[in-house]
């Protein structure tokens, strides 16, 4: 059977079961195609020896009739999750030569569920970005092109590695991070699925910190189904993470039943914003015509505090970043500079940092020891916190009403081409957060659903919000939007 | 609310990143364009609301005030860009 690699995980798995194929020749297939894929500069860390003994194990479980959920299945791993004794790096020059003596939990839990890691994916430095240009090991390269234009094309940030490789083919699935729409924003620029569950449902032990209160890891796949299995196997509690639910987690992929008769979903007025191209907004009613087809009620809500969640974020998520990278001093691992004579520690400090951070990283822990800094802590961070609690009860209240979930574009614009957003104004590149971040500050659940092309060829996706923990609920609700939108276009191979 | 250039320097200082005194009007600059978009947030009337502390209201998972793990100085030490002796090693601290 050729083309191995193209498959779904869940007719990956039937086909494992069914004794079609070995754990063996997927893997080779998917380790084929990343050796091939260079030019998308998607996977950063090759870690084939690895693969191929757990491929190995996998295929011997498969024959032992006893195997777990997503064995054999081969997926990569997004640089931020801590590997033993394979490179993370976070993107960052400062992490530099570090492998880690220990294994992050989602990690731990997927080779747990037989899953083969084929090695590590480009992102954005300490996933700081909206497009994948703050790497260190530089861009990721989005499969897709626009129609007639040979520009290389942003995968979208910070899990642009993972989106091009998912939509490249070169490996069935990819974990992601997501603190303002890391998951949700590449998805929907390369024409992929990305869920960020609830606040809480998955581990962030091992999982290099960012913003600490909004990071969220999730899955990237082909489909909603692939989504719901490979969540399941992310998801559950850890003591290692004081912010993990302790809560059951359900069987994901059973609760996908096509059936959202009755259920209701909410369309915000405050989305509807001065700027977003007509194609975008037609894509959004075009999505909320297909619920209402599938049986669902299609209800307009006011979410009043949307336009703050932005600066709200920009707030929060640099101050929380400026605590958690004040760890990279140059003494326990990765970066040193060096010293001149006569140079002490805070030399040394400066130096590391000044080396080993990016220009945009450096810009948020700036801002985040600004906003945090005596004198302004009120008037910027317990303001924005604040904030939050009212962005958050806007949710509240909307799901108080009935509502059970929200249908919104997943981003602004298509996929730009890379270089297009000038490094010069943040601000310009923060906007393409401007839907999904609201969900990271009220803690729930998103998905990002490809559902069309635009004018000039590229992806676009639909955002779905759910109530906390129904994720089940939720990705029940993306399955029917997936189903009518029948999204099956793929990128034209270049690489 | 304006970032001058004394203050780009002390954020630098306490962010403990150096920057070089040539770059600290750039620098000035993007602080000025991020905090001026940061600054719509004067006008929600926030009144009478709580800062959020836990983005999902829980209770913190206790456990038992107990030794767990240990004993893996090796570990500890292999990342580390200079470890001597079983420790650490930085510049001069204390003269």
């Amino acid at each position: 059977m050729s083309d191995l690699n193209k498959l779904t995980l869940s007719a990956a798995r039937d086909g494992l079961r069914a004794k079609e194929f070995t754990s063996a020749e997927l893997t080779e297939a998917c380790l084929g195609e990343i050796e091939a894929a260079g030019a998308l500069n998607a996977f950063v860390h090759n870690t084939p020896d690895i693969a191929r003994t757990q491929a190995k194990a996998a295929d011997a479980k498969l024959a032992s009739g006893d195997a777990p959920a997503m064995c054999g299945l081969p997926i990569g791993i997004k640089d931020l999750f801590a590997t033993k004794g394979v490179p993370t790096q976070a993107a960052s020059a400062i992490l530099e030569g570090f492998k880690p003596e220990y294994e992050s939990t989602i990690t731990a839990k997927l080779f747990d569920a037989g899953a083969v890691m084929l090695g590590k994916l480009n992102m954005d430095e300490f996933a700081m970005g909206s497009s994948n240009e703050t790497s260190t090991y530089g861009n990721a390269i989005n499969p897709w092109k626009r129609t007639g234009d040979a520009t290389d094309i942003t995968p979208g940030g910070s899990s642009g590695g993972s989106s091009a490789a998912v939509a490249a083919d070169l490996c069935l699935a990819a974990t992601g991070t997501d603190t303002g729409g890391s998951i949700r924003q590449p998805a929907a620029f390369t024409g992929i699925v990305g869920i960020k569950p609830t606040y809480g449902r998955c581990s962030r032990w091992g999982v290099v910190a960012f913003a600490s209160s909004l990071d969220q890891a999730g899955p990237m796949t082909k489909s909603v189904r692939d989504a719901a299995i490979m969540l399941e196997a992310m998801c559950g509690h850890d003591m290692k993470d004081s912010t993990s639910a302790d809560l059951p987690v359900p069987n994901f992929e059973a609760m996908l039943t096509g059936d959202i008769k009755g259920k209701k979903i909410g369309i915000p007025k405050e989305y509807r914003l001065d700027g977003i191209p007509d194609e975008i907004s037609k894509l959004w009613d075009e999505g909320a015509a297909m619920l209402r087809d599938a049986g669902a009620e299609i209800v307009d809500i006011s979410l009043p505090h949307t336009k703050y969640a932005l600066p709200t974020y920009y707030v929060i998520a640099p101050a929380e970043a400026s605590s958690n990278l004040a760890r990279y001093d140059g003494v326990r691992y990765g970066h040193r500079a060096k010293l001149s004579a006569g140079e002490g520690i805070d030399d040394m400090y400066e130096k590391t940092r000044a080396e080993g951070f990016g220009k945009e990283v450096q810009r948020r822990v700036m801002v985040g020891t600004y906003v945090l800094s005596a004198g302004f802590y009120d008037a910027y961070y317990n303001k924005a916190r604040k904030v939050r609690t009212l962005i958050k009860k806007d949710f509240e209240d909307v799901f108080a009403q009935g509502v059970d979930a929200i249908l919104t574009p997943a981003t602004p614009s298509p996929a730009f081409g890379l270089g297009e957003v000038s490094d010069s104004d943040p601000i310009q590149m923060y906007l393409n957060d401007v839907f999904t971040v609201t969900v990271n500050l009220a803690g729930l659940p998103g998905i990002s659903v490809p559902a069309g092309l635009s004018s000039n060829g590229l992806p676009l996706g639909l955002q779905l919000i759910g109530k906390p923990w129904e994720e089940g609920d939720l990705l029940n609700i993306a399955h029917s939007l997936e189903d009518a939108a029948g999204f099956v276009s793929k990128p034209e191979k270049w690489w | 609310m304006s970032i001058d250039i004394d203050t780009a320097r002390r954020v630098a200082k306490l962010a403990r990143i150096r920057v070089e005194e040539d770059a600290l009007p750039a620098l000035a600059d993007e602080f000025n364009a991020v905090l001026g978009f940061i600054e719509q947030l004067s006008e929600v009337d926030v009144d009478g609301v709580e800062p959020m502390t836990s983005v999902t209201p829980q209770r913190l998972k206790r456990r038992k005030d107990g030794v767990t793990d240990g004993n893996m100085q090796e570990k500890i030490l292999s990342n580390a860009p200079d470890a001597r002796e079983g420790f650490f090693a930085v510049p001069k601290v204390v003269e």
